[in-house]
This record gives C-alpha cells, sequence and structure tokens, in this order.
C-alpha cells in the first residue's frame, strides 16, 4: 500500500540548500557593506562598537550555539525513535531561542533609551561614519532576528509534528531541513559576534 | 536474514550519535572563549580572531551541525560556488576602494 508514495528525501533536502544559499548571500551582501564600511570609518566604527554591551553578545552566542546543538541532538533521537527525548530537546531549543529574543529585546531597549534607534534625533547629531555603523547594527541584527523569530514558528510546528507521530524514525526530513535553517541563524550569529561587538 | 541485520546495524553508523556532536558543541564554545579572549588582549589580534576563528566556527557547524561531512559532494560544490561567488564581489568592491 505504502509503495506508491513518493519520497525524495535528498531532493527535499537539496531544495533546502538552494534556499540556504540564497540567505547566505542576503546576508554577505550586508557583510561586504559592513567591510567597506568599516575600511572607510575605522574610527567610528570602533567607537561605535564600544558602546554595545560584550557581555550580552556573548551571553546569546552561547544561547544560539547551545539551541543549535539541541536541534542536532533532537535529530539523533527521533532516528533512535527517543521520542519524548526528541521532544524535550526541541523544547529546549524553543526555549534557547527565545531566550536569545528576551536578550536581543532588552539590548535594543537600552540602545532606545539612548536615543539610538533608527532615524531618530541623537542619531543624525552623531558623525557620518557612526550613523552608518549603528544603521548597519539595527539593520544586520534586525534581520538576523527576524530569522530567529521565523526559525522558532519552523521549530515549533517541528515539536508538534513530532509529538504527533508526523515525524517519527522512518520519516524526519522535515525536522533535518527545519534543523537547517536553525544552523544557518546561528551560523549568522556567529559572524555578527565579532563584526559589532568583538572586533569593531 | 544475517546478511539483513549486518546491512542495517551498517546503516546505524551512518547516523553519528549523541557524542559527537556535544563535542562539536564543546569545541565551538572553546573557540568563543578564545575569540573573546583574543579580543580583549589588543584591536589587532581581534580581528585576527575575526578572520580566523570566526570562519572556523562557521566551518564546523556547517560540516557538523548541518551534516555536510554526510553528504555526497554536490552539496558542497553548491556552497563553495556560493561562497566563491561573494569572495568574487568582495575582491571587486576592494579593488575598486584600494584603487580610488
Amino acid at each position: 500500500m505504502t509503495g506508491h508514495i513518493h519520497r525524495d528525501d535528498f531532493g527535499s533536502r537539496l531544495g533546502m540548500w538552494l534556499f540556504l544559499v540564497t540567505e547566505m548571500v542576503l546576508f554577505g551582501g550586508l557583510f561586504i557593506a559592513y567591510s567597506y564600511m568599516r575600511y572607510r570609518y575605522p574610527a567610528e566604527f570602533h567607537h561605535g562598537g564600544s558602546e554595545l554591551n560584550v557581555t550580552l553578545g556573548v551571553i546569546n552566542t552561547v544561547v544560539l550555539l547551545t539551541s543549535s546543538l539541541t536541534v542536532v541532538l533532537a535529530i539523533v533521537a527521533v532516528q533512535r525513535a527517543e521520542k519524548r527525548r526528541a521532544m524535550a530537546f526541541l523544547g529546549t531549543t524553543l526555549v534557547l531561542g527565545l531566550t536569545f529574543l528576551v536578550i536581543k529585546s532588552f539590548e535594543w531597549g537600552a540602545k532606545f533609551h539612548h536615543g539610538l534607534y533608527p532615524n531618530s534625533p541623537h542619531l543624525a547629531t552623531l558623525p557620518p561614519g557612526e550613523q552608518v555603523f549603528f544603521g548597519l547594527y539595527f539593520t544586520m541584527t534586525g534581520l538576523h532576528g527576524l530569522h530567529v523569530i521565523a526559525g522558532l514558528s519552523v521549530l515549533g510546528v517541528m515539536l508538534w509534528w513530532v509529538a504527533t507521530d508526523r515525524i517519527r524514525q522512518d520519516h524526519y526530513i522535515h525536522l533535518e531541513n527545519g534543523g537547517l535553517y536553525w544552523h544557518l541563524v546561528d551560523v549568522i550569529w556567529i559572524f555578527l559576534l565579532p563584526l559589532f561587538y568583538l572586533a569593531a | 536474514m544475517s546478511e539483513h541485520v549486518e546491512q542495517s546495524s551498517e546503516h546505524a553508523v551512518e547516523h553519528p550519535g549523541y557524542g559527537t556532536f556535544i563535542k562539536v558543541w564543546v569545541v565551538l564554545l572553546i573557540l568563543t572563549g578564545c575569540l573573546v579572549g583574543m579580543s580583549l588582549v589588543s584591536q589587532t589580534y581581534a580581528v585576527w580572531g575575526l578572520l580566523t576563528l570566526t570562519p572556523l566556527k562557521a566551518g564546523l557547524v556547517f560540516y557538523f551541525f548541518m551534516h555536510l561531512r554526510y553528504e555526497g559532494p554536490l552539496f558542497k560544490i553548491v556552497i563553495l560556488v556560493t561562497l566563491g561567488t561573494l569572495l568574487i564581489f568582495f575582491a571587486l568592491l576592494f579593488s575598486d576602494v584600494a584603487f580610488r
């Protein structure tokens, strides 16, 4: 009966990877823009970077790296038909992703409090290089934040599908692809940490 | 019958266990620590950390967490072509900037 169901897991993964490379090009363009602007305004970027909270940036890195681990562990658990464990790993990922967003919102909130937000009157008084720095900061971390929200939504559905056995030992390609997306979001943050918090 | 069992156990070996990924995660945390440490030393070290440790961390996530290690050559080619394209654009931009 099940013989007629067509499945192409390799094709699914290839499709996901093709989508992911478009994401890499999207952020890659912004990274190139950052490199040029940093080359042009080194002092302003240094000053802008010194206003960011390194501790929060590093904590968020550890949070995202750990959430990447728990996604990949959830896949191992599904491969071993350990459903409860898979759900626990995915649940942990969701909590960590939300933690990332909460920390990010505190960080942005502090910036807003100091009059630093896109198109703010205070920002307009700063030198052009710092305006560019904060423009890139809000654009890149904001776009990344949207990806975190998208990834959390996808992984929320994955958790539901594991719970309802739609994702199981012999059929888990959706979880693999959802995980790939989450890892890419993690990789982008791996680059954002040094660019804005450490080496600016 | 025994051949079938052998095959399925061989298939199971293809999937890495929890341990592999936990080890990679520990390495990623150590590299993050090194990156932060280098940025505390000086600006030059921070930039070197950015240029060396960050791609290494990204590579580990791609290779292990994103299962590239267990995929065929096609996916690797797709990613290398993408990164190569970005590198060309980067080189074009800076060759323009340098001779302005």
